[in-house]
């Protein structure tokens, strides 16, 4: 019981590095139609910097650990501004080469990354209460489990409440729907491709520097590693839905965990779900109808 | 035709649109006088969603001339022209089926202040329904939300494309209505399939066939009367020739 | 849209067809895309002797490059007679031939599949557990090799398929995924996890093994190539390939004619794959070992860049492309170790000793600056090169 439990949070936990990857996926996909191969890029450079920053201001205390998280956060959607601008913006509305420029970017980003921060790992040290466990009904659940949840939880929070309450939230809602009907209201809605790009590599900035901490270290491979589950997570949540890829995320996290742990299957079961959601539901658990 | 002598609010001239590389708009000439409701007719797949929808860049324009106000526009993006004065109502009202009525029409206001106030009288439902999911409503509700996203704002024209489709009779004339209110006070380029409501609300009407224009009339009413003109233009014998069509060329592509 | 009837005029149609003008227009326009493939521009009778004689005398040299002592400084390492170059030349040729069954997909049919690798590494695995495993000669394994190859593409196929466009590339990677985890796992120790796998020596005849028979493994590679291109010719005039390119047009409209894409789209997905499986199998006999990269999504996504960089839709483009890759990779790879970039201050030093930081760039630009890649850039030439007149006569 105790293990299902721990099995369980580690697999919420894992869900959550999913979500934060995963969210940006989808909105990127929903609103522009653009598979984001870079988006694991977003998500290492952020790591990486934090890193860089917390040895330099002091590991291992919470105010550091705070800060890596802006720094995560602010360097992961400068990245994903800055490639929608001078990579994404000019190829307008030719997706495959748009799919084609990230492959490349991602392709560059992971070499850079080798040659400035080699390819091993770099071990991370969060605060010393991360090592810690508590007692969850007999379980020993690591701590640094509860923050990466709770930091997606308000990830989540946060982006919903901006989709909700702001004007450009309701042009993005809108326009994952239908966009050109958004620009036939006279809405330019090449602002809202940057804003999706930034919240999407803001959120893996996060996931990043959260990752370090789940895994225990940064290395060029980190984002790939994840982007590839968190695809899976876009479509069988169906894209372009931020809820549909909450709901797949700890669904295809807490699997992955279970089965990886009883039969070490994990892997396979998560590319199974997949295939069978494809050929039940092509369009995935939540996504456009159209 | 004393209207000639005021400039029309839209000429377009010579223009070609594109889907996917096929020409769908295949040189049409037009205007739209500054007034009133001007019908633009053809049988299905003639070309006329194309060619309101090329008007404003929603499909490749690929040639010719479009002025709106005197204003060259067929190089202009969408949202821009939308921005100069044009409100568009689509085919299939495409309102955003996962935002309330009240978001759908708060994305449409352009202006400083709104026209809230005819919206709210022309419609009362939607007042009603204003926090309900614009997907959630009936066919003829969608219709008046999509109306009302364009009367919102002062407009130098309305491009409206077949309001009255799929709705039931007493819909049909509840739109008509709006659309007489608001012609008013701007010009309506009108396509429509129920001949009754053009009746109704046409003065002039622009005639396309294959993707070109075929005939124009001051008088939409004279043209309905007339059953030879009808019969060419907006027949009924097309569905045999269509069959007639597929069956002599599909042998021989595989 | 809605679900109420239409009281309109009496020539209403569906609307998902209301485009169309007619649907004779409609069978007409693909008809002509059909028959008019970018690639098989009309050509003069002499031209196309000439082409013939010009690939004729181009696969002679090829094929006599082990006899000669050609040596091209910084291109290739050493002159042409030697192992050294050989083995390089050989794995251009084996990458130009992946790189083609890839343009099968891409190129003809309009697939954006990002799990190709699977195909490859189903080769190149599968030779070397079936030589370890089984105790076969060296020709009954690679026909096993191969019907595992097919019934594995034609199952994944027909899933994959199910869908189209950017869930279909999400599909096939996830599949290659599952191959990737497959052989990191080392499953009862066929695989060997990490470090790869080297096919017993066994069953491979001796003219195939070892460094002073590299040339007969260089011979072996061109053969490779040359079927591979025989065979996407084939099947890109096949009334498969037909569909398929009409397809990439315009699905609906071949749907709305009643033809069958998605058996066409199977055919070239399988093709595709076991031409894949075909070069890696020859590739685990040059390499004598095959590695989880192999398998690998950054393996399809080489295959990708080769293709894109000589152009999407050009079967040239694509040989060109793995050709040009392979030595880009390998000798950026050896400047990246030379004392020259070495000595470079650090920002220059640390993109140029990663040779992926280079290519991935100049892919990045090439999308950007160059479509239609090399082969696109050629065209332009081309055009530009010729007069008006003989233009319009095409």
């Amino acid at each position: 019981m105790s293990t299902l439990i721990l099995l369980l949070i580690t697999g919420v936990g894992l869900g959550a590095l999913y979500f934060l990857v995963a969210s940006g996926l989808s909105l990127i996909y929903g609103l522009m139609g653009v598979l984001n191969f870079a988006h694991g890029a977003f998500l290492t450079l952020g790591a990486f910097v934090s890193w860089e920053m917390s040895r330099r201001i002091g590991e291992g205390t919470w105010l550091t650990f705070i800060i890596t998280l802006v720094i995560g956060a602010a360097v992961g959607g400068v990245f994903a501004a800055l490639t929608e601008f001078a990579l994404i913006r000019p190829l307008y509305n030719r997706h495959i080469e748009q799919v084609l420029v990230t492959v490349g970017l991602s392709l560059a980003a992971v070499a850079i990354f080798e040659g400035v921060w080699g390819t091993d790992p770099q071990y991370t040290k969060g605060p010393e209460w991360f090592t810690r466990t508590t007692d969850v009904l007999g379980a020993q659940v690591p701590n640094d489990r509860f923050v990466t949840i709770i930091v997606a939880a308000l990830v989540l929070l946060g982006v919903v409440l901006f989709l909700k309450k702001t004007r450009y939230g309701m042009i993005i809602r809108a326009g994952v729907e239908n966009r050109s009907m958004v620009t036939a209201l006279g809405i330019d809605v090449r602002k809202a491709f940057t804003l999706v790009f930034t919240i999407g590599g803001a959120a893996a900035g996060i996931g990043g520097v959260l990752a370090s901490h789940y895994f225990g270290y940064v290395s060029p491979a980190l984002g790939g590693s994840l982007l590839i589950f968190a695809f899976i997570v876009t479509v069988i949540g169906g894209l372009g839905s931020l809820s549909g890829a909450a709901i797949a995320s700890v669904v295809v996290g807490v699997l992955q965990q279970i089965t990886n742990f009883y039969w070490g299957v994990g892997d396979f079961v998560v590319i199974v779900l997949l295939a069978v959601v494809l050929l039940t539901k092509p369009t995935g658990l939540m996504g456009k109808t159209a | 035709m004393s209207q000639e002598s005021t400039e029309p609010i839209l000429r377009v001239r010579g223009l070609h649109a594109a889907i996917e590389g096929s020409q769908v708009v295949d040189g049409v000439d037009f205007e739209v006088p500054a007034t009133g409701i001007t019908a633009l007719l053809g049988r299905n797949g003639v070309g006329k969603t194309s060619t309101i929808k090329a008007i404003i860049g929603l499909i490749q324009r690929t040639g010719g001339t479009i002025e709106l106000a005197g204003e060259r526009i067929d190089k202009v993006p969408t949202h821009k022209i939308i921005q100069r004065g044009v409100g568009y109502v689509p085919e299939d009202r495409e309102v955003f089926s996962a935002l309330s009525v009240a978001e759908n029409l708060k994305l449409a206001e352009r202006d400083e202040h709104p026209n809230r106030q005819l919206v709210e009288e022309l419609f009362p439902d939607l007042v009603k329904r204003s926090s309900q999911a614009a997907g959630s409503l009936s066919g003829g509700q969608q219709q008046m939300a999509s109306l009302a996203r364009a009367l919102l704002n002062v407009n130098k024209l309305l491009l409206v494309d077949e309001p009255t489709k799929g709705l039931a009779p007493k819909i049909v004339q509840e739109v008509a209505e709006a659309l007489t209110v608001a012609a008013h006070s701007v010009p309506i380029l009108l396509v429509e399939q129920n001949l009754s409501v053009v009746r109704q609300l046409a003065a002039g009407a622009i005639i396309l066939s294959g993707g070109k224009v075929v005939h124009r009339t001051d008088s939409a009413t004279n043209f309905l009367d007339d059953e030879a003109l009808t019969q060419r233009f907006l027949g009924v014998q097309s569905e045999e020739a269509l069959e007639q069509a597929a069956e002599t060329t599909s042998g021989g592509i595989v | 849209m809605s679900p109420e009837p239409t009281n309109t005029l009496p020539s209403e149609e569906s609307t998902g067809e209301r485009r169309e003008p007619t649907a004779a227009v409609a069978v007409d326009k693909v008809a002509r895309r059909v028959r008019v493939q970018p690639s098989h521009r009309v050509k003069t009778p002499g031209a196309r002797i000439g082409v013939w004689v010009l690939g004729l005398l181009a696969l002679l040299l090829m094929a006599a490059l082990p006899l000669l002592n050609i040596s091209i400084p910084g291109v290739l390492p050493t002159p042409t007679y030697q192992p050294g170059t050989l083995q390089l030349l050989a794995m251009c040729l084996l990458m130009a031939a992946a790189a083609l069954s890839y343009h099968l997909l891409i190129g003809v049919a309009g697939l954006l599949s990002f799990g190709h690798a699977l195909y490859f590494g189903a080769g190149s695995y599968g030779l070397a557990i079936i030589l370890n495993n089984l105790g076969l000669p060296l020709l009954p394994a690679m026909g096993l090799t191969l019907v595992v190859a097919l019934v594995l593409s034609t199952l994944t196929g027909m899933v994959a398929l199910r869908v189209t466009g950017i869930p279909f590339a999400m599909v096939t990677l996830a599949f290659a995924q599952a191959g990737s985890v497959l052989v990191r796992r080392n499953p009862g120790g066929a695989t060997g996890g990490e470090e790869g796998v080297s096919p017993d020596t066994a069953g491979i005849p001796d003219f195939l093994i070892g460094v002073a028979n590299t040339r007969n493994l260089y011979w072996l590679s061109l053969l490779t190539l040359l079927v591979v291109i025989v065979v996407v010719t084939w099947v890109q005039s096949s009334r498969a390939g037909h569909v398929a390119a009409a397809v990439r047009e315009n699905e609906l409209r071949v749907r709305v004619l009643g033809l069958q894409p998605y058996w066409a789209k199977l055919l070239i997905f399988v093709v595709a794959g076991v031409l894949a499986a075909a070069v890696g199998m020859v590739f685990v006999l040059l390499q004598s070992g095959t590695v989880p990269r192999q398998v690998s999504a950054d393996f399809t996504i080489t295959l990708l860049v080769m293709v894109v960089l000589g152009g999407v839709g050009s079967k040239w483009g694509a040989v060109i492309g793995g050709v040009l890759y392979t030595l880009l990779d390998q000798r950026l790879s050896a400047l990246a170790n030379s004392s020259a970039v070495e000595s470079l201050p650090a920002f220059l030093h640390v993109p140029l000793s990663e040779p992926l930081f280079i290519l991935g760039t100049l892919f990045v630009l090439v999308v950007l600056f160059m479509p239609g890649g090399l082969a696109g850039a050629v065209r332009r030439l081309r055009e530009r090169f010729t007069s008006n007149p003989a233009a319009k006569k095409n």
